[in-house]
């Protein structure tokens, strides 16, 4: 028996404690000017985090060393169960993914005590407290009704194994990058408080709070990109979205935090549109909340939603009430004094990225109105009702044209006032080049049809859109071309951030409509040497062979596939029974390419020996993913601005 | 008034708070029964115990009778078997079972094993007047009434206060 | 052997024939897995739509369920009987309710939602539309003077 559990319950009522310090104490020194009491944030973060560190540490150990003790380890965790896996059952659950949380948290906390040299102090007290605040509700929350170190006598001598659905690298990496981003807007959210309180909300503020919730942007854009493609591989039936609750929890926040991207934007270079950029950056931290809640309330059926309990769901309303609304009550006091910055006209870049704040808020609400419907229907004895994937594509695409639209009219506005017919003129052979490139894409794929040219057309046209941009810059007009290559070192980062941001997006879209338009599927019976032909691919079934993994059995099928040119491959999609939990789970075997995923998935065997196999041609199904990387790079891109190296005291 | 639309986030807010709370209260998953106060729907099966006699809806016209739906690979029928044993001493109406996607040899043991409160039991072994009765997790419960009407459903086993408080008042409110 | 190359010859070129026919033969191109493959598709695109009610939010088309696979067959059926798209809705919703329709059908309760998006969007739009041209009509007193800065080298930087 080992006190390590102990050790790491005891750091959590510590870390409440250092909380509850950090939460008040700088506040107060804020609001009455006494430096010594400010001065206790950063020490005050540095140790909270420390604390946290060490119980996630005994958690992480509990789980390595197989302590089954462990209420939580005994419920997720399994003699057989390898390395890897065990490590990352830390936050298969409920219990410890919230540790998990406040650990993300704790990190941010530690970030901005650590980057904010250049900030007032009275700010700096102010961000930390807030973030100290949260930090107390999470604590509370996971002490109080959900605790990870919760014993269970007698230790059963072997645990009840993580869920083979989590077993699998995806699982190792989604969480923690998920966390790390909706966590991440918490900072956005403590700046915009702490600039309310101070009553000093400006184009400083805006500057400081933008390269956090980029990098906090970036994190969850990555977070929800392997969560899908990890459903595409892991679930077996080649889906990657379903809008499913959970699913929806971690898109709202996004699409939130990328209209407060845009947003504190404007306020940074214009100084306009304040008291909306506070607003979206409470907003986006308290749909993160509000995620929070969903997941873990079961007041919505998912398949990913923890183990749930009302009396966990209250406590986390509760919460989510007095953070959001104290927020909303802040806002509504002081938002209303804010003066309205530099002057624009009404067709001006300001407002192309206030159109698409406006299309990227509808967006997130009606989301929020479709995961939500059943319940206010249920709750007014209404009867029951289910929305799901055929609402949230006929609402969320025609949504998402305009937004697109803009995307690519934005970027060539002028600041201040902009010339729509000189705009239009400028765009023209983007506009040109998405028409034909579009047409020209179905006629090669095979079949034009209208959705897929409408989709296409937005993806072109951002393209077309961004390449217009950089060849303003690169080659103006009256300009040569042996000046383009020191011009285009010009650019600055945040601008060639934008532009590969946005690129993603088309590659996105492109992935996303070539995928769903020109997909193939084949469904067949296959004896030992039938083959089949799809697009190009020919499979040859050799059979099924059976093999023993680490903690499962397997039936493996042996599937070569030969391309008309000659090269062969081999893919082995299997059905595996995992020991302990005894539940079946399809492997599909996918080779993945630039141009199209192979994609294979093994059936039930029927009479005769035979084995139904379901074989895919997926086309660009990878350029989904790929788009989702290369707008996160931008984002990276975008934060390593040289604007944001500077220490205070140049010019803003 | 120009205050006004600044609160209006925290209006919102705290409505769908409402909401959310009332929601803790609910269930989810729980699948309300589009058959309340429609005729029950048409059956004509063989019982259990003698396979070569049917029985069909309209044979039960004309008496106010309970449909319980079990099966005996059902682990939650066995914790509302007892209750159903009992309560059929008491001959408050005929209760007939729904042997739901089940063996005929397995039902029949499970009856023999367990107790048969049933005046009789159908099968249904391919679960077809399952889905016609909106089954989709067993043990469910209905109460039909003399006209062939569906008045209630009871989803998952029944307990001694569903028989106390909604059972028996609706079967008395049924027949007299 | 040297002493007769051409019927060995014309032995090997048979028997590789005769091994190309028989290798043929055996390597057969699979039967599709339903009986009426256009049938099973129509099936799947009906129920990629309906909810399986056993699952935490699955649909009967990607289910393993039993429930899911009996309603599957349930649909085949009534496909194979000539019943329309409607008809198997219908079906489903008079023994599940609107519940079990992942596609919410559009009521009196439902309209918000169905209409709530471009209701949003509208107001949305609309609302800026009017506070920005308020706002370009504003005196100039109520804004923040431009700073003097040296002219942009880029109409959009």
């Amino acid at each position: 028996m080992t006190l390590i559990p102990e050790i790491g319950h005891f750091a959590l009522w510590l870390a409440l404690g250092v909380a509850l310090a950090l939460g008040t104490v700088p506040m107060a020194g804020a609001a009455t000017g006494r430096r010594d009491w400010m001065s206790i944030a950063r020490p005050g973060a540095y140790t909270l985090f420390v604390l946290v560190v060490v119980a996630f540490v005994c958690l992480v150990a509990s789980f390595v060393r197989h302590d089954f003790s462990v209420l939580y380890v005994a419920s997720n965790s399994n003699t057989a169960l390898p390395l890897a896996y065990r490590i990352a059952g830390v936050w298969g659950g409920h219990e410890g993914s919230l540790l998990l949380w406040v650990q993300m948290l704790c990190l941010w906390t530690v970030a901005v005590a650590a980057f904010s040299r250049h900030l007032p102090q009275v700010v700096v007290a102010r961000i930390l407290a807030v973030m100290g605040l949260v930090s107390v509700g999470f604590l509370l929350f996971m002490l109080l009704t959900s605790n990870p170190f919760d014993r269970l006598f007698p230790a059963p001598p072997d645990g009840r194994d993580l869920n083979p659905l989590l077993q699998d690298p995806g699982m190792v990496i989604h969480p923690p990058m998920l966390y790390m981003g909706y966590v991440g807007f918490s900072v956005a959210f403590a700046f915009a408080i702490a600039a309310l309180l101070g009553g000093n909300l400006d184009s400083t503020w805006a500057r400081w709070t933008r390269p956090w919730t980029t990098v906090a942007w970036m994190f969850l854009t990555i977070g929800i990109a392997l969560g899908s493609s990890w459903a595409y591989y892991e679930l077996g039936w080649g889906g990657w979205w379903f809008w499913d609750p959970v699913e929806n929890a971690s898109l709202m926040p996004w699409l939130l935090g990328t209209a407060l991207i845009h947003s504190l934007a404007v306020t940074e270079k214009r100084n306009s549109f304040k008291s909306w950029t506070v607003l979206l950056a409470i907003l986006a931290f308290s749909f993160s909340l509000l995620g929070t809640f969903l997941v873990r309330s079961g007041v919505l059926s998912s398949v990913h939603a923890f183990a749930t309990d009302p009396r966990r769901g209250l406590f986390i309303l509760a919460f989510l009430t007095v953070v959001v609304g104290a927020s909303f009550a802040l806002y509504a006091w002081r938002a209303p004094t804010v003066g309205l910055g530099k002057r624009f006209a009404l067709w001006s870049k300001e407002s192309a990225l206030l159109g698409n704040n406006v299309l990227l808020l509808v967006a997130a609400l009606a989301i929020l109105l479709g995961t939500l419907y059943p319940l206010l229907l249920d709750a007014l004895g209404l009867g029951k009702i289910s929305v799901g994937p055929p609402y949230f594509d006929a609402v969320f695409m025609p949504l998402m044209a305009p937004t697109v639209f803009l995307m690519g009219v934005g970027p060539l506005a002028r600041w201040k006032e902009t010339d729509l017919p000189s705009l239009a003129l400028r765009l023209r052979w983007a506009a040109a080049v998405a028409v034909l490139a579009s047409l020209g894409v179905g006629a090669l794929a095979g079949e034009v049809r209208l959705v897929s040219t409408l989709g296409l057309l937005m993806a072109f046209w951002v393209v077309g859109s961004v390449a217009t941009d950089l060849w303003e810059r690169v080659h103006p007009a009256g300009g040569s071309w042996a000046d383009a290559p020191a011009k285009a070192r010009q650019i600055p980062r945040a601008l060639a951030g934008m532009m590969l941001a946005h690129l993603g997006i088309a590659a996105f879209c492109f992935g996303v409509v070539m995928v769903k338009t020109y997909e193939v599927e084949r469904d067949v019976k296959m004896a030992v040497g039938d083959t089949t032909t799809v697009r190009g691919y020919t499979f040859t079934f050799g059979g099924v062979k059976e093999l023993q993994g680490p903690n499962y059995v397997a039936m493996q099928g042996q599937m070569q596939v030969a391309r008309e040119g000659g090269s062969v491959l081999e893919m082995r999609p299997e059905k595996r029974i995992y020991r302990v939990q005894q539940n079946p789970m399809t492997e599909a075997a996918i080779d993945a390419g630039v141009t199209r995923d192979l994609y294979v998935s093994l059936g039930e065997q029927v009479e005769g020996g035979a084995w139904i196999v379901r074989v895919y041609v997926k086309p660009f199904i990878d350029w989904i993913w790929g788009g989702c990387l290369l707008m996160a790079l931008g984002g990276w891109l975008a934060v390593t601005d040289r604007r944001y190296r500077r220490k205070t005291g140049t010019a803003a | 008034m120009k205050y006004l639309k600044f609160l209006l986030p925290m209006g919102i807010f705290l409505v769908l708070v409402l909401f959310l709370g009332a929601g803790l209260k609910l269930d989810p998953k729980e699948v309300p029964s589009p058959l309340i106060g429609k005729p029950a729907p048409a059956f004509a099966l063989a019982r259990l115990d003698a396979p070569e006699q049917k029985i069909a809806r309209d044979d039960l016209l004309g008496q106010v009778w309970m449909l319980n739906v079990w099966a005996s690979w059902c682990v939650a029928c066995r914790q509302e078997h007892p209750l159903l044993v009992e309560f059929s001493k008491a001959k408050t109406l005929p209760i007939y079972g729904l042997n739901y996607k089940d063996q005929r040899a397995a039902g029949l043991k499970w009856l023999a094993d367990f107790g048969n409160p049933y005046t009789a039991s159908l099968s249904d072994l391919d679960g077809r007047v399952g889905i016609d009765f909106g089954v989709y997790g067993v043990p469910e419960t209905f109460i039909i009434d003399r006209e062939g009407v569906v008045r209630f459903k009871h989803i998952g086993p029944v307990t001694p206060e569903v028989i106390r408080t909604q059972i028996e008042p609706l079967v008395r409110k049924l027949n007299g | 052997m040297a002493k007769h190359p051409t019927s060995l010859l014309l032995a090997g070129i048979l028997s590789v024939l005769l091994a190309c026919v028989m290798g043929a033969a055996w390597a057969n191109d699979a039967a599709p897995a339903a009986d009426n493959p256009a049938l099973e598709a129509r099936m799947l695109t009906i129920a990629s739509e309906l909810r399986c009610l056993v699952c935490q939010n699955q649909t009967i088309a990607d289910s393993h369920a039993e429930l899911a696979v009996d309603l599957r067959r349930q649909v085949r059926e009534m496909l194979q009987a000539g019943k329309t798209d409607q008809e198997i809705t219908d079906y489903m919703t008079a023994r599940y309710g609107d519940f079990v329709l992942y596609r919410p059908p559009f009521k009196a309760i439902t309209a918000l939602l169905w209409l709530g998006p471009a209701a949003m969007v509208v107001i949305g739009l609309g609302s800026l539309f009017i506070v920005l041209r308020r706002r370009s009509r504003m005196a100039a007193d109520q804004f923040e003077p431009e700073e003097p800065s040296a002219a942009p080298d880029h109409p959009s930087s």
